[in-house]
């Protein structure tokens, strides 16, 4: 037996430790004291209520995000169950295809919701041609829609299909021998069975379209997004107090979000729109 | 086998999705070799789109390769070693500090960068170095490595081995380097994709921290959608596409593997 040998240890997390603690957790401490140092002081963290611009970009980016966030799952439950259910020729290739936007960049995402559906998009073109005018979604609350969208359905994918794979078959085949119509069994055996995969994806989504920034920059729609708000009053504004204040608010959210999807699925996708 | 029409349903509505994201990106790439993208592919095949992105951001792709490679330094220097206290600390102490590690990819990149930038902005020769992005990026990408490792370690039985190596008399750093980094390997490897992936990616964060004479891949991206004709911005992101793709296969390549040795494993529990 070795004996334990913790001030070892403790040595070889000290490099990772010096560096969190002065280039995270020292800055971090500073953003929040400078987040209380507007006119009014500690009560400056109220301004995402006082203020209409702030509050107004808080309700539209929850708002947003709980959209985004209902239709991934909806559209991964249904995806992610039918591909773990059936393997069938090429099954394989389209979950790569399904998982492959996720280390693409906001910005890019944001081009490619450009490409889709902005003035000289594909869906413009097919418009125009079925009925005479383009149909242009890319720069209004339809084009974050789809561009959250784009980002969220890969993370949630994966983790519904962890989730699914998981599942018991024998437990739906006693359902239906027990007369239980497949509407029933989706309701009462797949769905409870699939519940903390489910709440666990939908924080990470919801997360990770809180805290979005490049696909709403290279979008750069009239509708301000609460990151967008942040970048706004820190370099055109110069209201530092105001910036500080909001990004710790938004950091809150998005951490206790994902705080509840670890301690549901033990693992958590990286959060970069 | 006869298959149930609702296979077709779900099947025509998983392409549906798929198309979503994969057409896209198709476009992209079309976009970024096509004289005029407007006219369409008629208008003929061409690199010239390329070649101006080259001599136009060629040092954003070198800057963001260098940032990857010293990222991935750092991480395989403090990660690895964090990771292997971690798991040699185990229990309540090893969660708390892995939820703190955590931290930086739960909050948005751009608080991050706000107060990275409120802290130490004020050192003029740092805030305009590359080595300001650096920082922002070894935070951000530290979780995963060591996550990754951690993963890996916890589910061997390295603490045994170590302790049989220890048992005859190897000092710890021959432990180390020859029994829990050789049961470690799968975890680096599969960290160190992803931490070159994430660095090359990195916008949120990038974006606050860079200066005009030091832009990334990702903040010249940004740059060319804003301001240069869909084409360049098109050859740009395939140049991009070109970079990532390889380390995204090759994480898949790696993930399919490590899941294949796990199958292997129950089934030879069940025999």
């Amino acid at each position: 037996m070795i004996r334990r040998e913790y001030p070892r240890y403790f040595l070889l997390i000290l490099p990772a430790a010096i560096i969190f603690t002065t280039f995270f957790f020292v800055p971090m401490t500073r953003l929040a004291v400078v987040g209380a140092t507007g006119d009014e002081g500690v009560a400056s963290y109220l301004s995402i209520i006082q203020t209409p611009r702030h509050f107004e970009s808080m309700v539209a980016t929850v708002l947003l995000s709980i959209g985004v966030t209902a239709f991934a799952l909806v559209i991964s439950t249904i995806a992610g169950l039918f591909l773990v259910r059936n393997r069938f020729r090429g099954s394989e290739t389209l979950v790569s295809l399904l998982t492959f936007p996720l280390a693409f960049p906001g910005v890019v995402i944001g081009f490619m919701i450009i490409l889709l559906a902005g003035r000289q998009g594909l869906i413009g073109s097919i418009s125009n041609y079925l009925i005479g005018y383009k149909v242009v979604l890319a720069y209004s609350m339809w084009g974050l829609f789809l561009g959250y969208l784009y980002f969220s359905i890969p993370r949630v994918i994966l983790t519904i299909m962890a989730a699914a794979e998981k599942l018991d078959p024998a437990l739906e085949e006693a359902a239906q021998s027990l007369g239980a119509s497949s509407w029933e069994v989706i309701v009462d055996v797949i769905l409870p069975a699939l519940k903390p995969g489910l709440i666990a994806s939908g924080a990470i989504c919801f997360a990770t379209s809180m805290g979005a920034f490049g696909t709403a920059f290279t979008l750069a729609t009239n509708i301000d997004v609460l990151p967008m708000t942040i970048y706004t009053e820190f370099t055109l504004n110069a209201n530092f107090a105001g910036a500080a204040s909001l990004s710790i608010i938004l950091g809150i959210i998005t951490w206790i979000a994902l705080l509840l999807a670890r301690s549901l699925s033990g693992s958590t996708v990286a959060a970069s729109g | 086998m006869r298959r149930p029409k609702i296979f077709y349903g779900q099947l025509f509505f998983t392409l549906i999705v798929c198309a979503f994201l994969i057409v896209p990106a198709i476009l992209s790439a079309l976009a970024g070799v096509t004289e005029n993208f407007f006219v369409g592919l008629k208008s003929g095949f061409t690199f010239r789109w390329i070649i101006e992105v080259w001599e136009l951001y060629s040092e954003t792709i070198y800057l963001s390769l260098l940032i990857a490679v010293f990222c991935l330094i750092i991480n395989l220097f403090i990660g690895v070693l964090a990771a292997y206290s971690l798991a040699r600390i185990g229990g309540r102490t090893a969660r708390i500090v892995e939820e703190i590690i955590v931290l930086p990819v739960a909050i948005p990149g751009l608080a991050i960068a706000l107060a990275l930038i409120i802290m130490y902005g004020g050192f003029r020769d740092f805030r305009t170095s590359w080595l300001f992005i650096l920082v922002g990026h070894v935070l951000y990408t530290l979780p995963f490595m060591v996550r990754s490792v951690l993963a890996v370690l916890t589910s061997t039985n390295f603490k045994i081995l170590e302790e049989g190596a220890a048992s005859l008399g190897a000092p710890f750093w021959h432990r180390f380097i020859n029994v829990v980094l050789p049961n470690a390997k799968p975890g680096i490897l599969a960290g160190s994709l992803m931490v070159i992936t994430l660095s090359v990616g990195e916008f949120n964060l990038t974006w606050m921290l860079h200066t005009p004479m030091t832009k990334t891949l990702p903040v010249g991206l940004a740059d060319s959608y804003a301001s240069m004709r869909l084409e360049v911005a098109s050859a740009y992101t395939l140049v991009f596409f070109v970079m990532i793709v390889p380390l995204l296969i090759a994480m898949q390549l790696l993930a399919n593997s490590k899941r294949q040795t796990k199958n292997l494993i129950q089934d030879e529990d069940a025999h």
